[in-house]
């Protein structure tokens, strides 16, 4: 990060309390997301897409990834493919087992 | 963090805890050696019970028990030690930690690693992890035995598994602490005029394996949390409900699964294989464009080949799978998965021989152990072709043939690779030249004993015996014809052992009593060798470097020499 | 010799190393806290029908949720200890990395009290293969969150942010990093408070 001058901070400040704000809400959003009557599968991919939003929010403001160089990009993009298929191809192994 | 060159070092500063990349890389060489002949002597007690069953073992018999016999429970320990210690004790901090902590930083012309205090820590979490390793065989329980593999249900309720697990965490942590620092080197490092496309090809090799090191250990490292806690907390991550163990339903809440540690353990073990080959595709590459006097054919197929086979390395695991249950389809994309992955290394590989046609090639001892390299890696590759798919492997999954396949890539392959590596750029480390006549009487007793110890293995696990087995499989019909050859194996393992000794003798009398030579003795390009022998403390060059040129510019059209140095304008 | 861009980003690629640094290992933190979670959802899969959902009543929703205001106050409080440097105010970075310790070490103190109340009703890792993964996940992150809690105090007090007096970029900078590895401790949080207490 190249040198800001104060007011340039200050701004960021701003930004920073409004996603502050914002996390506070989905907080409370997710818990009450959670008394909702809905299946299960409905109720993960809930769960997930507020968590996501968060999740987004912190990485990209408070870890300034909005703003980041394309390298740290493509290198946490290559991470989250490898982590998707971590998560996904056992578990698409497991349900495709064969009758024995 | 930088190291002020009037500041005086004590001894412990400069030679024991050094943060100087050389110091580390020399540390974590000596170490792995010593581990590497530690696994292999393990190794040798194994093939004289395969060879002479139920006899007394000579020398160290009295450290078997009371009848010198080896007992089932230890061969079963032996087998994974060995496993254990030459892949993560051995290989990868040699070719990693060792190969890549010293010369990566030269070849690219920096005066260190990005971190060197973390490049220390590193050294030193891989070293309380190998004393942890070694120190299990001196535990009540002793040391692990359910394969370097340690699959449940067995490693949760076989002795020696705690400690084994516990040193992982510590080498995986080590392992990630290296490789992190390695990519950080090579982006950010680099002297002015290197551009990625005139790194030497070792630089791009040590760069994709430490991508894959960085990406595919963590999975390991929290499998063995889970592990850990079902050995000493009685969780059953790993273990299913209505478990029968000894006689006894075993006690544990149940519904986990066997198959997860499977997944999570093989999703870094076969990018782990790929860590064991690629460093030494690297030591090969710079090998054989030095001795052939021209650039290496292909260089940039083989850098996008490289990097193709990183990513393919993270979605073929499940073909060490096989036999597991898995449905067709899931079945049908390892295999395919599998078959691609052959195509990166194969362009590698013919991109070699491509590299000597046409060369004049010099016959010394690094290119000796390099050229080897092409066909026994080339045995070794086309061996694991059976195993990818699915139908053969169903035959030839855990028999001898398995292990004749990777003993070939890792053995006749990587450390054969490593060797070149060692006579190659001894003269850089030491300024002094190993003697090519120690050197040819290590590499041709090494190839042919080499090839007496594994090929029979392919013999032996056609006809169907199965590893990891006491008795090398006296006890089954189908493997009667076969046995004959265990004994033929075994004499090729020791005498392969004492092939080694010219090398000891060499590395001992040329560091003692061997000529000094000047500082490119071998005449090559690569930025390494236009620092000092050994480059200078934390500094390595005299000066600032800067580069102009491709990294085999040799015999260059009207240039006075056969080669022209990437610094030279 | 000095080793370059320490604390000047390098021109072609835009960074210092300490940057790319924090991001190649936050990576492998992703994949490690993946694995974890891969195991839950096989687990979770292989389990029978609500047996997890069963399981998962047990969990303390209010002090968990508590516990996730807790933590992401604490990435305010240090995102702005790291604003307060670059706006040159050494007092009030201190003030804010004081909140974010404290804010930590109440998120300890309440995961510490979660965890003795099951205990004291009983329920032990080795009780289920849910609390097995949950206790394990969040122990997990509960030493992830000690680790940071290390660090920053070394940057808290005299011994560490001395630093700031001799070389005031290079400090903002570690403090930069300290930050970014303190969000991704919260990021993980923020996908296991609703796996495990919710779902």
């Amino acid at each position: 990060m190249s040198e800001q001058d104060h007011g340039h901070i200050e701004e960021h400040i701003k930004v920073y309390l409004t996603v502050f704000g914002a996390l506070g809400v989905l907080t409370v959003l997710t818990v009450a997301a959670s008394y909702l009557d809905i299946s299960t599968t409905e109720a993960i991919f809930l769960a997930l897409a507020i968590a996501t939003v968060k999740a987004s929010l912190v990485a990209g403001y408070f870890m300034h990834l909005i703003t980041e160089r394309h390298t740290i990009i493509w290198i946490l993009c290559l991470t989250f493919f490898f982590f998707l298929v971590c998560m996904f191809l056992p578990l698409i192994t497991y349900t495709d087992h064969t009758s024995l | 963090m930088s190291q002020d060159s009037h500041h005086e070092e004590n001894f412990i500063q400069k030679y024991i805890f050094s943060v100087d990349h050389k110091i580390i890389g020399l540390q974590y060489g000596i170490t792995s050696l010593l581990f590497l002949l530690f696994g292999f002597m393990l190794m040798m007690v194994m093939r004289w019970q395969l060879a002479y069953p139920e006899t007394v073992v000579p020398i160290v018999g009295s450290l078997l028990g009371e009848t010198g016999i080896l007992l089932p429970e230890i061969y079963n320990s032996l087998g994974a030690m060995h496993g254990t210690i030459m892949i993560f004790l051995g290989i990868v901090p040699l070719a990693v930690g060792a190969f890549g902590n010293y010369f990566v930083p030269l070849q690219i012309g920096a005066p260190d690693m990005a971190f060197p205090k973390l490049n220390a820590a590193s050294y030193w979490s891989y070293f309380v992890g190998g004393v942890i390793m070694i120190s299990s065989f001196f535990m009540p329980e002793g040391a692990a035995r359910s394969g370097w593999t340690s699959y449940p249900p067995l490693s949760i309720f076989e002795s020696g598994q705690t400690i084994w697990l516990i040193s992982m965490i510590f080498l995986i942590t080590s392992s990630l602490l290296g490789s992190m620092n390695i990519i950080v080197t090579i982006v950010q490092l680099r002297a002015p005029g290197l551009s990625w496309f005139r790194l030497p090809f070792f630089v791009w090799a040590q760069f994709v394996t430490s991508f894959l090191l960085v990406l595919a250990f963590p999975p390991l490292e929290a499998a063995a949390v889970l592990q850990l806690m079902d050995r000493v907390a009685s969780t059953s991550f790993f273990l299913p409900s209505g478990l029968v163990y000894a006689g006894n339903t075993v006690d544990v809440s149940g519904g986990g699964s066997p198959l997860l540690w499977q997944h999570l353990f093989w999703f870094l073990a076969h990018p782990e294989v790929y860590v064991l080959i690629l460093p030494a595709m690297g030591i090969v590459g710079e090998v054989i464009a030095n001795n052939t006097r021209k650039p290496l054919w292909g260089y940039r197929s083989m850098i996008y080949a490289t990097v193709f086979l990183g990513f393919m390395s993270f979605i073929v695991w499940a073909h060490h799978m096989f036999l597991t249950g898995m449905g067709q389809a899931m079945s049908a994309f390892f295999q395919t998965t599998t078959m691609i992955i052959s195509i990166p290394s194969v362009v590698i590989l013919t991109s070699f021989f491509l590299s000597l046609w046409g060369g004049s090639i010099r016959f010394n001892t690094p290119m000796l152990f390099a050229l080897a390299f092409l066909p026994m890696f080339g045995i070794g590759g086309l061996t694991g072709l059976p195993l990818g798919i699915g139908a053969a492997d169903i035959h030839l999954h855990d028999t001898y043939y398995v292990i004749g396949h990777f003993h070939y890539v890792v053995a006749p392959g990587t450390i054969f690779a490593l060797f070149a590596g060692i006579y190659y750029w001894f003269p850089k480390m030491t300024g002094k030249k190993l003697s090519e006549g120690l050197g040819k009487l290590h590499f041709w007793p090494s190839l042919i004993f080499m090839n007496g110890i594994f090929m029979p293995m392919f013999i032996q696990g056609l006809a169907g015996v199965s590893r990891r087995m006491y008795d090398g499989g006296q006890l089954y019909a189908h493997a009667q014809d076969v046995l004959q050859w265990n004994e033929f194996m075994s004499i090729s393992a020791f005498c392969l052992g004492l092939a080694q000794i010219p090398f000891i003798l060499n590395v001992f009398i040329t560091i003692f009593s061997g000529d000094k030579v000047d500082r490119n003795p071998w005449g090559s390009t690569t930025i390494e060798w236009s620092a000092p022998s050994p480059p200078l403390p934390h500094a390595n060059f005299e000066g600032p470097v800067k580069v102009y040129r491709d990294p085999y510019e040799y015999s260059v059209p009207g240039a006075e020499k056969d080669f022209t140095p990437q610094t030279e304008k | 010799m000095q080793i370059p861009y320490t604390t000047e980003e390098r021109p072609d690629t835009g960074l210092t190393n300490s940057k790319l640094g924090i991001w190649v290992f936050l990576a492998s933190e992703i994949m490690l806290f993946g694995g974890l979670f891969s195991a839950y959802v096989f687990l979770r899969l292989a389990a029978p029908e609500g047996d997890f959902a069963y399981w998962g009543s047990k969990l303390n929703v209010p002090l968990a949720t508590l516990n996730t205001l807790v933590l992401i106050s604490s990435s305010m409080t240090v995102i702005m200890s790291w604003a307060s440097l670059k706006m040159k105010d050494f007092k009030k970075y201190k003030l804010y990395m004081g909140l974010t310790l404290l804010f930590s070490l109440i998120f300890l103190c309440i995961k510490y009290v979660e965890y003795t109340s099951k205990f004291d009703h009983g329920y032990f890792p080795s009780s289920s293969t849910f609390l097995a993964i949950y206790f394990t996940l969040t122990g997990l992150h509960g030493l992830h969150i000690l680790g940071g809690i290390i660090v920053m105090t070394y940057f808290w007090l005299p011994i560490g942010n001395k630093m700031w007096h001799t070389e005031p970029e290079h400090f903002t900078d570690r403090i930069e990093i300290a930050g970014l590895y303190w969000h991704f401790v919260d990021l993980v949080w923020i996908f296991l408070f609703p796996i495990l207490y919710l779902l």
